[in-house]
């Protein structure tokens, strides 16, 4: 079938596995998107359930199930909500579906596959906690999700599931579809906020480090991914112990990944969350079934563009925070982006850090003048201007957005020791780091490849500062 | 006419009503000024102004912010090749090249009969389905220069076609329009004028212990 031009059943790239399949049970099954196939699959069951409980007893079982958040931090969701201030009034539910991470796919699956399990996550999140109007912000340039989730929500309000007195009861809740306009910025919780209130998207300045403090109009506000909401029906249905059933204690559940790039079959999963690790995923066949023919694996992003980025020698770590984290790399939002040894590895790392320099909102100047001098080092070397300063000057500049040791995988083959995660920072969000995290991984891992491709200069050499003929005085005065 | 038409008004002040702030409107308005327009007027941004009782200056400062608004006009259909990582493995750049190519324009340029605006994009969420596009922000999977090929000429003889398109002309995202019935709606929540816990929260809330 077509939608806005857009033939859906080839939108998926979804691979069904043998995974228990908690939110993408819906992927693949006729109709899924409405409202009859909704409810001939079990669905706004889990509402029903919630509505005999009293709120407080549905947000303990969130936080029993421990729901990480799924947009990158990875943050439980019970735990979160519990952050909002006792007596201060209205709360807001505000949905992130702004997936806009390099390597993310998978917001957008949901929201057009099976709007109607957003829905419900978010009436059991706003009867939970007491959240009396919902904001669902999709992403400005996502027409094909826009359009499902508008005609979910029409169906969802006619038939009394949304809206005024939800199935009879006290329990009542607007859920407004909200679109955004190109900016991957607004992606973080507080820029987004500053977008839905109709501003330019910048993240706005911390403390208070969670919106649900002082969020939306400056009232306690949630935000949640809509991975993590699309969790909750399921949990309301079958409870938190079937939940913490699976995958590990500190990791339960199941969470979905793309993995993209240089693999046999790229696609979308859901998987085991904690124990599968990167070799099951890229290499069994049940998942992506190896690199291209006659290639080997030469590095992966394992959780979306703004992670340090992995070698063979991490393909034996579960999906588990707590062993990535050491490993010097991040989960971030289950995206993995594989290259094989056919990869011009300056040129990657250019593709992403120009991804961070050109959506820098440019709030905070690290990120806006740093971010841009990367993408032009970086720019410079690939295309064969670059010289051995150039080399310094990457790192110069990537300190200045993240002073002190930023983190890295191990390397058996350079003798490299892992730099565990996280890092400090100098910016007010994570597009500055991340601006220079692939630059960084690329040249601390692949030393060689930048190396061979830049031209020897001394400290001496007017050009070796990129600045022409600048007295040697007055370098790194700001000339340039 | 570049200002909002009648039908469009209306619609606005639906869209405002479901607001506890008006001004939170205002992104959603900005891209009904370019879907009746297919680009964001000046005389649409005064119109939103006045309907939302901000500046023209503010309406300005957020609209120049978001990449999808246009001040000025593009082509019926804005193809978007996407350059990010996954893509830029799988053969991005060959294929953006290939499309300056086929329709004879740079990056960022519109073609002399005012059907195409080529642009280079951004990660597009379909990263699995390397190397896609956009059009009109409709997603093309695995896109390759064939494929470019009967793209164009398919939405060349597709324009041709009054009203019957499939792809909608720029500034158009969702066709169906969210729509909250009278008799269902709960209304705005504003911040201001609530002031304790909503109905169904029992009055001895012990949930903050969480």
């Amino acid at each position: 079938m077509t939608l806005g031009g857009v033939e859906i059943e080839r939108a998926a790239g979804f691979v069904a596995n043998d995974t228990p399949r908690i939110v993408t049970s819906r992927f693949g099954v006729d109709d899924s998107h409405t409202l009859v196939g909704y409810l001939a699959t079990g669905g706004y069951e889990g509402i029903r359930a919630a509505l005999k409980k009293r709120p407080d007893e549905v947000h303990s079982q969130i936080t029993e199930a421990t729901v990480l958040g799924r947009g990158g931090a990875g943050f439980p969701a019970g735990v979160k909500w519990g952050f909002m201030p006792k007596d201060v009034w209205p709360r807001y539910l505000v949905v992130n579906g702004d997936e806009s991470e390099p390597g993310t796919y998978k917001d957008r699956l949901l929201m057009e596959l099976d709007p109607h399990q957003l829905i419900e996550g978010c009436l059991i999140a706003s009867y939970a906690v007491g959240l009396s109007q919902c904001f669902l912000y999709v992403r400005g340039e996502m027409a094909v999700a826009q359009e499902r989730i508008a005609t979910a929500l029409n169906e969802a309000y006619e038939a009394g599931y949304v809206g005024r007195n939800i199935l009879g009861t006290d329990f009542s809740l607007d859920i407004v579809l909200h679109w955004g306009a190109g900016a991957y910025v607004v992606g973080e919780e507080t820029a987004l906020i500053e977008s839905l209130e109709g501003n330019r998207g910048m993240p706005r300045l911390k403390p208070p480090y969670f919106p649900a403090a002082i969020g939306l109009y400056g009232k306690p506000t949630i935000v949640n991914n809509v991975e993590t909401l699309a969790n909750l029906p399921w949990i309301a249905t079958n409870g938190a112990e079937a939940y913490r059933a699976i995958g590990t204690e500190s990791s339960p559940g199941t969470r979905m990944v793309a993995v993209s790039g240089h693999v046999k079959r790229p696609g979308v999963y859901e998987i085991i969350n904690g124990t599968t690790t990167f070799r099951q995923l890229l290499f069994d066949d049940e998942y992506c079934g190896g690199m291209r023919e006659g290639r080997t694996l030469k590095a992966f992003v394992p959780g979306g563009g703004s992670a340090p980025w992995f070698l063979p020698d991490q393909l034996d770590l579960p999906f588990e925070a707590s062993q990535v984290g050491p490993a010097g790399s991040m989960l971030g939002s289950g995206a993995i982006m594989v290259m094989d040894d056919t990869t011009d590895i300056p040129k990657a790392a250019h593709s992403l850090t120009r991804f961070y320099a050109h959506e820098s909102c440019g709030k905070c100047v690290p990120c806006r003048e740093g971010g841009t001098w990367l993408e032009r080092i970086l720019g410079r070397i690939v295309d064969g201007h670059g010289t051995t300063r150039d080399l310094e000057m990457l790192i110069e500049v990537g300190e200045t957005i993240c002073p002190g040791d930023f983190p890295h995988a191990a390397s058996e083959r350079l003798g490299l020791e892992a730099q565990r995660f996280p890092y400090q920072m100098t910016t007010i969000c994570f597009v500055g780091p991340s601006a220079f995290a692939p630059a960084h991984s690329a040249l601390t891992l692949f030393p060689e490849e930048f190396r061979d491709r830049v031209r020897e200069v001394s400290d001496d050499d007017p050009v070796a500062t990129g600045v022409g003929a600048v007295p040697v005085e007055l370098k790194g005065v700001g000339a340039q | 006419m570049s200002r909002l038409n009648a039908n469009n008004e209306l619609l606005a002040k639906e869209v405002i009503a479901r607001y506890p702030i008006k001004k939170s409107a205002l992104i959603p308005l900005l891209h009904l000024v370019q879907e009746q327009n297919g680009y964001v007027t000046s005389e649409g941004m005064t119109h939103l102004a006045e309907l939302l009782d901000i500046t023209s200056a503010e309406v300005l400062g957020t609209c120049s912010f978001y990449e999808m608004f246009k001040l000025e006009p593009v082509g019926r259909y804005v193809i978007n090749v996407c350059g990010t990582m996954s893509c830029q493995l799988l053969g991005a750049d060959e294929l953006i090249h290939h499309a300056e190519e086929r329709l004879g324009i740079k990056v960022g340029a519109t073609t002399d009969d005012g059907l195409f605006t080529l642009e280079k994009a951004e990660c597009q969420a379909a990263c699995t389905e390397a190397p896609c596009l956009q059009v009109n922000y409709r997603h093309e999977y695995r896109v390759t220069h064939g494929d470019f090929d009967a793209l164009v000429d398919r939405l060349v003889a597709d324009s041709k076609k009054n009203g019957s398109a499939v792809i909608p002309p720029h500034g158009t995202l969702s066709e169906t329009r969210q729509h909250i019935p009278a008799g269902r709606a709960v209304g705005a929540v504003a911040p201001d004028e609530v002031d304790g816990a909503p109905v169904w929260l029992p009055v001895d809330e012990p949930e903050e212990t969480a």
